[in-house]
Parts: structure tokens; C-alpha cells; sequence
């Protein structure tokens, strides 16, 4: 878990890749830790009332998977100074004992010697659709 | 409600620029950094355990990266939900977040929240609505998060 090394980089590189499942347990909890308790994300009648084709998960919650796993890879949650996203499309999330599958695989962008930073583009997806778009960190390894 | 009726929502433009003060401090503990990370699946140690955070150079437990959102979107809804923005919530959904982290968020800081509107923007039946929430421990600034929100107009639901 330590901190990779910048000048060790190279743009393009493939630096991790995780998966993760994400049930309607998860979605509780992240409802009670962030405080977003829209019953989009635990009540399926009232989310395809409003349109939606069932219970979604929260975009902050699919931003902060992403997050978690730059974090670990950079060996410090605090070397990560800078993460942007652009939220696409919903992931869906069956019943219990369903889940839906989250995949998150990070690449290097540019590295920024001077700065000590680089920056890391991910790639987002759930059932083969990108759930993230422009999903950008910038991390302190310098 | 009057309305424009060439404009796809109610929200009102006019408050581009406004800012929202802060309500209350929110105090940062272990217990909601440790709840956010085990809901994130944020396995860091430094997370949960001060020695390990503390080897890294951080004066407490280290919130995850998003953590900011939670202190954000509070704030957020004191503009957002306020009757004069013309926002209609269950037309809402997120577009874009972004963080940027003048120093990282620990257990013990005690953290303020104003929020500017940036920008209102009409694309065709959708209203893009950018805020920027300014995090700061009182005397120095912590994190920026800029959010937009996209407001579905009523002629969407005729799809």
C-alpha cells in the first residue's frame, strides 16, 4: 500500500482494475453515511414512478467507488487532491439477494513532474455501460 | 404558478451570482469517516486506524475523497430547495461533481459551507444548474465542489 512512484509512470499504463458488487445493503448505507435517503435508491414503486426503470444507486455513491479505489492505489486517501466526474447513465440495482456489478479500472494520464501530480482517467461501467464519464483524479505522489 | 412559457423549467436565472451563507458548523468524527468509507468501499486503513494515518503524515483519520460531498450537498439545499430557486426536486437529476481538495478533510475538523450559484444554462428542455460549495475550517479554505444539476423540464414526461 505504498505510494507508487511518479518518475515510474508512463501515460497510458493500466494501474489497477476492481470490481465491486453493489446490493441494496450497500445502498442503505451509503443513504445513511452521505445523508441522500431519495427513495429512488431503496424504494422501487416510488423510483419507477418518477420514470426510472427501478432502484438506482446514488452517482455519489459510483463517484466514491471510484474514488476508493484511486485512494488505495495511490497509498494515501489524501494524495488525492483533485476528482471529477460526469454522471451518464444509472446503475441498476436488483432486490436482495441481487447486486449489480460495478467495474472500475484506472489509467495514467499525464504526468506532471514539476507538480509532483498525475493524473488518473477511469473507466467506470456496470452491465457493459459506461456509468461515469470524464472520471478524473489528480493524485500527489511527488 | 405563472410561467415563461418559452422556458422548458421554472428555475429562476436571475440568482447567478447569489451566495448562501453558512447554516452551522459541521463537526467531522471516526465514526462518519469510518460509515462513509465501509459504504464506499474504501479499504485504506487510514481511514479507520490513527496510527496508520498518522504514519502518512495526517493528524487524525483521513476522509475519503468524497467524503466533502456529504458537508456540499447540505449546504446545496439551502439554495436548492429554497422556494425562490424554482428548482422542482423530483425533476432533478445530477449531471456533474467535482472535487478539489486544498488540504485533505480529517476526524476533529470543524468545517463551514458557503455556497455560490456559477451558472444557470437552458439546453433545450433542460435547465443545467452549477454550484460551488466553499469548504473551510474558518480560517483556511479546505475543498471546492462544484456540482450541476440538470432540471427536467415538463415536456419531458410526453417521452
Amino acid at each position: 500500500m505504498s505510494a507508487p512512484a511518479l518518475s515510474s509512470l508512463e501515460t497510458g499504463q493500466e494501474l489497477f482494475s476492481r470490481t465491486v458488487e453493489v446490493d441494496r445493503e450497500r445502498l442503505v448505507r451509503y443513504a445513511g453515511a452521505s445523508g441522500d435517503r431519495n427513495p429512488i435508491h431503496y424504494d422501487a414503486a416510488f423510483a419507477e414512478s418518477v420514470g426510472l426503470p427501478g432502484v438506482i444507486a446514488h452517482g455519489m455513491l459510483t463517484m466514491g467507488l471510484g474514488a476508493s479505489a484511486v485512494a488505495e492505489w495511490a497509498g494515501d486517501p489524501g494524495a488525492v487532491i483533485d476528482y471529477g466526474v460526469r454522471f451518464t447513465r444509472p446503475v441498476q440495482v436488483p432486490p436482495t439477494p441481487g447486486s449489480a456489478e460495478v467495474q472500475i479500472a484506472g489509467t495514467a494520464g499525464p504526468v506532471d513532474s514539476a507538480a509532483g501530480t498525475v493524473r488518473v482517467d477511469l473507466t467506470v461501467t456496470s452491465a457493459g455501460v459506461t456509468v461515469l464519464a470524464k472520471a478524473r483524479a489528480t493524485v500527489r505522489l511527488g | 404558478m405563472s410561467q415563461d412559457s418559452t422556458r422548458p423549467t421554472s428555475v429562476d436565472q436571475t440568482l447567478v451570482g447569489r451566495t448562501y451563507l453558512p447554516t452551522e458548523t459541521y463537526e467531522v468524527t471516526r465514526e462518519r469517516i469510518a460509515e462513509f468509507a465501509a459504504a464506499t468501499a474504501a479499504t485504506h486503513p487510514a481511514h479507520t486506524d490513527l496510527a496508520a494515518a498518522r504514519a502518512l503524515g495526517h493528524t487524525d483519520v483521513v476522509a475519503p475523497p468524497t467524503f466533502a460531498v456529504l458537508l456540499a450537498q447540505r449546504a446545496e439545499q439551502v439554495y436548492v430547495a429554497s422556494p425562490e430557486s424554482g428548482i422542482d426536486f423530483s425533476r432533478v437529476v445530477h449531471a456533474e461533481e467535482q472535487f478539489t481538495h486544498h488540504r485533505p478533510i480529517v476526524a476533529g475538523d470543524r468545517l463551514r459551507t458557503v455556497v455560490h450559484v456559477d451558472k444557470i444554462l437552458e439546453r433545450g428542455p433542460i435547465t443545467l444548474v452549477t454550484t460551488r460549495a466553499e469548504i473551510s475550517d474558518g480560517a483556511d479554505p479546505v475543498a471546492t465542489v462544484v456540482s450541476t444539476l440538470a432540471v427536467r423540464g415538463p415536456e419531458e414526461d410526453a417521452a
